[in-house]
């Protein structure tokens, strides 16, 4: 039977052992009405070989040569050596750290990946991760709500350029704690928030700001003008950026006068394959003075016994295995085994590393609206810089437009139309550095062709 | 040594990039001015460097791993290849529905074999740990009651013994806590019980086994007295594994439950995750599972999202959860079948039962000694603490030296100075002999050189650390003056 090891005579000994005559019979204690746990519509067993083949067999049918979808998740190359150290089995089948002595390595590369991740954000603290990108920006808006001590407000102002999907998971997690997010309108021509709006929401008592960036649709917003508005009306500022992006774009803690004061996002780009959506990695940092807001996992260098440098849990104070009902956040499970991805992937490009597939990523997107925009009837929806993903609005609906593309083997990008029927012509579209000139040609080549057919 | 201390100006790990290109187009004021201060190493250095702290860990492919309440049995290797097969790693999460009819089927009969095992009506494979399946559990409770106008209930009751995340994620969901005291034999207080519920009761949240290592025989009165009163029934999966194929949660009277994958279905820990904590609901709470889920029509496969679900408590992850967790805990589930399933709970019991009986025989004391044990159980140190004056602590860190990662200590907080004991299904009988062996030989070590459990461990890269200073100089990023201050 499948890994239990137990001989025909290891059973009987410890049957023995116990003074019991069946294994029946160690279920005494539980009414017999309830043990009837009969399965039926689990199927028999099968080998490892047969579940491999009926799973390869599957795994190939959803194979598709080329996409361009992005909308939160992205394709980059990952170096093989990030996943053949990640899968050791120390890593792959440790448990949370609680005994430090024994789990030095997680612990160690957890510093570290806090370490990078603080520096690519240019704040001072980062944690050991949440579930994703949007549970992160979850968690950093009841982090404000806490830390804001300007403010007794529950309410957070937030970019309607926001990640649909992520505005949605932070109503379902925050809502039941009486937490309102109210959502700034983008100017439409510009696909971001401009300057002109802010003024109505001046004086309204806000706990936070979430500013995005690159936002949803790739765009850049006015980072340094929307950090000071913000502070000047007593918000703190969570920036929600792509960790790929800040190789290139300005980091956080950078933005305006004094720097954003909560940075999270997903950090799949970094290492983590897009893999149906998960598991992934959500990054929180912050500033110091806020650290004991911060949910999750922190582990801080320390010494032991002799002196010697060693690594551990700390601040857990906050965190529901001590505090209970008082605790920062029901937050226990982390996503330990992508931060091992991640900070190998962070450790192998480095600066110079980062910055090359950054500046690749977004050339490839410069290169693909030059060959889309001669095609007669698609524009760029949006004016204004972009980082690697922009929107394009074509002739006819955009669903039918990817349907089609689909068919000729071209993943075009993701059909605006499902969030905002407004925007229903609207595609937004992804490259990375993994695109060949060729790759990008044969989009525009299926695309014209594809609108001929429309 | 740090990865920062290996860096060198102008080192990388050339192969994994091509140079960088120059960007004309985006404005000066949105580019970054300094370089992060990402390491500079080469590929080999980071190689040797993640490998050798690779081995500063104790992992279940190293070493037994006898966690209670963790489930740290075998993790299939076929499982983790099955998911990293190319067509799952590259489906993007927002392909089309006809471009992911094979991870689609994957997924369905998941949540078919789920609800199989655990006789509910209805399951959503989106929460992405525990934790956050309990979020969604109770969120669901909230809007049940919500949506029946039924608003005065504030209280969700807890077990004195739960875990911390249940009262922790009670409080995420608007709820007041109020626990509820276990007896001596370690079953719930079914008279305080009766006593603390009333209108204004939303459900109890519970475990059960529960971490006490007991099976709670009272569960059917204890359904009755919560539903009496309108409130709803929540089952924390974290202890599934003792039951598995042998007792389902929906026939004992809950409503709504999650399970941990990461524990009962064998996908890895990963050093803290990524766990997987889906959920599961009877009739009442249907209509309000978070999305997505998949579905079927004849021989497709589909999402269905909100548009059918109106009243769903929404989406809890940017896509739909921890999908390459998901696909692992399939594989498990058809290695094993159905008979492999109704194995887990039985060898699981009769492993902890017998590693019970050999330490006792031994001379140590269960904490509840009148009670069958179930997939785990718990001892208490509480003597050799008074007349030897070591702590489940030392145990623990001397057990380090032996090979051995330690129980979870001091947890149930009510038993004192314990080791809360679960051995799973996937070890021998030689395993566990191994460990009651160093047990007895640490408890002759306590009573005759107890300074070698207190300094323990000896053998690990560190010795015990300095929490306070941990907590008090706080170093959460790396900066070279580090040891130069100590």
């Amino acid at each position: 039977m499948p890994f239990v090891p137990h001989t025909v005579d290891d059973e009987r000994f410890m049957l023995e052992s116990i003074e019991v005559s069946s294994i029946e019979s160690l279920f005494d204690e539980i009414p017999p009405d309830l043990r009837n746990g009969q399965l039926k519509e689990t199927p028999a067993g099968i080998s490892e070989m047969t579940m491999l083949r009926l799973m390869s067999e599957r795994a190939a049918q959803d194979d598709v040569a080329l996409s361009f979808l992005g909308a939160g998740a992205y394709e980059h190359h990952i170096p093989s050596a990030v996943w053949d150290i990640t899968a050791r089995g120390e890593f792959l089948t440790a448990y949370t750290p609680y005994q430090a002595e024994a789990s030095q390595g997680t612990l160690q590369l957890i510093y570290e990946f806090q370490t990078m991740m603080s520096r690519l954000t240019a704040l001072d603290v980062a944690n050991a991760s949440v579930y994703d990108g949007a549970t992160a920006l979850a968690e950093a808006i009841l982090m404000a709500v806490r830390a804001n001590k300007k403010s007794k407000s529950k309410r957070i102002l937030c970019a309607g350029t926001i990640h649909p999907r992520y505005l949605a998971v932070c109503r379902s997690i925050v809502s039941n704690q009486q937490i309102e997010i109210e959502v700034i309108p983008y100017a439409e021509e510009i696909g971001t928030l401009g300057s002109t709006v802010l003024a109505s929401y001046e004086d309204k008592d806000f706990a936070g700001l979430v500013v995005p960036y690159p936002n949803f649709f790739g765009g850049l917003e006015d980072i340094d003008h929307l950090t000071d508005w913000a502070h000047q009306e007593g918000m703190l500022v969570i920036g929600v950026a792509n960790p790929m992006a800040l190789a290139l774009l300005k980091a956080p803690g950078d933005w305006g006068e004094d720097g954003a004061d909560i940075a999270v996002g997903e950090a799949q780009p970094l290492g983590i394959p897009v893999a149906s959506g998960g598991p992934y990695l959500g990054y929180m940092c912050c500033r110091k003075s806020i650290v004991r807001q911060m949910p999750g996992r922190i582990i801080g260098r320390t010494v032991d016994l002799d002196g010697k440098e060693g690594f551990a849990l700390t601040l857990q104070a906050r965190e529901q295995h001590i505090r209970r009902a008082k605790a920062t956040s029901n937050i226990c499970t982390n996503q330990g085994l992508l931060v091992t991805a991640a900070s190998i992937y962070l450790s192998l490009l480095g600066d110079r590393g980062l910055a090359a597939v950054a500046s690749r990523s977004h050339n490839n997107i410069t290169s693909l609206i030059g060959k889309v925009s001669s095609i007669p009837g698609v524009t760029v929806r949006f004016a204004g810089p972009v980082f690697h993903e922009v929107v394009f609005q074509v002739p006819t609906t955009a669903g039918d437009v990817l349907q089609k593309m689909s068919a000729e083997g071209v993943l075009g990008g993701y059909d605006l139309g499902q969030i905002d029927p407004e925007l229903s012509d609207c595609v937004l579209t992804n490259t990375t550095e993994t695109k060949t000139e060729a790759d990008l040609q044969r989009f525009a080549v299926v695309l014209e062709q594809v609108l001929k057919e429309c | 040594m740090l990865i920062f201390e290996l860096s060198s100006e102008g080192r990388s790990a050339t192969a994994q990039f091509e140079e960088a290109v120059p960007v004309t187009d985006i404005p000066s004021a949105h580019l970054r001015s300094e370089s992060p201060g990402l390491p500079e190493v080469s590929e080999l250095q980071v190689v040797r460097h993640f490998t050798n702290l690779s081995k500063k860990n104790f992992s279940i492919d190293g070493q037994f791993y006898p966690l209670g309440s963790c489930t740290m049995k075998y993790n299939p290797r076929g499982a983790h290849r099955a998911a990293s097969l190319p067509g799952f790693l590259n489906r993007h999460p927002l392909a089309p529905e006809q471009n992911s009819q094979g991870f689609l089927a994957c997924m369905y009969e998941l949540q078919e074999y789920l609800k199989d095992v655990t006789g509910m009506q209805a399951v959503s494979l989106t929460p992405m740990a525990g934790a956050q399946g309990e979020f969604a559990g109770v969120a669901m409770i909230r809007a049940y009651h919500e949506h029946r106008k039924d608003t005065d209930r504030t209280e969700i009751l807890i077990p004195s013994a739960a875990h911390g995340t249940n009262p922790a994620t009670a409080v995420m969901c608007g709820y007041k806590v109020r626990e509820v005291g276990v007896t001596r034999d370690g079953d719930v207080d079914i008279d305080e019980l009766k006593s603390a519920v009333g209108p204004q009761t939303a459900g109890l949240m519970m475990t059960n086994p529960s971490t006490c290592g007991v099976f709670e025989r009272r569960i059917q009165e204890i359904a009755k007295v919560v539903h009496d009163v309108g409130g709803l029934l929540y089952y924390d999966g974290a202890n599934l594994n003792a039951i598995l194929g042998k007792v389902k949660p929906g026939d004992m009277g809950f409503d709504v439950l999650h399970m941990n994958l990461h524990k009962t279905f064998a996908t890895p820990h990963g050093g803290g995750g990524p766990g997987s904590g889906p959920v599961g609901v009877g009739e009442k709470l249907m209509p309000f599972v978070p999305t997505p889920v998949v579905g079927k029509d004849g021989d497709d496969y589909r999402w269905i999202d909100q548009s059918e679900l109106p009243l769903s408590i929404g989406h809890l992850s940017a896509f739909m959860g921890n999908a390459g967790i998901l696909l692992r805990a399939y594989a498990y589930a058809r290695l094993l079948g159905n008979q492999g399933m109704h194995r887990v709970g039985e060898y699981a019991t009769l492993n902890a039962n017998y590693m019970a009986k050999q330490l006792t025989q031994a001379g140590f004391r269960l904490a509840y000694p009148e009670r069958r044990a179930t997939h785990e159980f718990i001892v208490t140190l509480a003597d050799e603490a008074r007349d030897l004056g070591v702590t489940a602590m030392d145990f623990a860190k001397r057990l380090l030296d032996y090979g051995f990662h330690a129980p979870t200590t001091y947890f149930p907080l009510l038993v004192p100075e314990c080791l809360l004991i679960e051995p799973t299904e996937t070890e021998t009988r030689e395993e566990i002999d191994g460990f009651v062996e160093a047990m007895v030989e640490i408890l002759n070590e306590a009573r005759e050189t107890p300074d070698l459990l207190k300094q323990a461990p000896h053998t690990m890269p560190v010795k015990r650390l300095d929490d306070v200073k941990a907590a008090r100089d706080l170093d959460l990023t790396y900066s070279p003056e580090f040891l130069d201050n100590n």
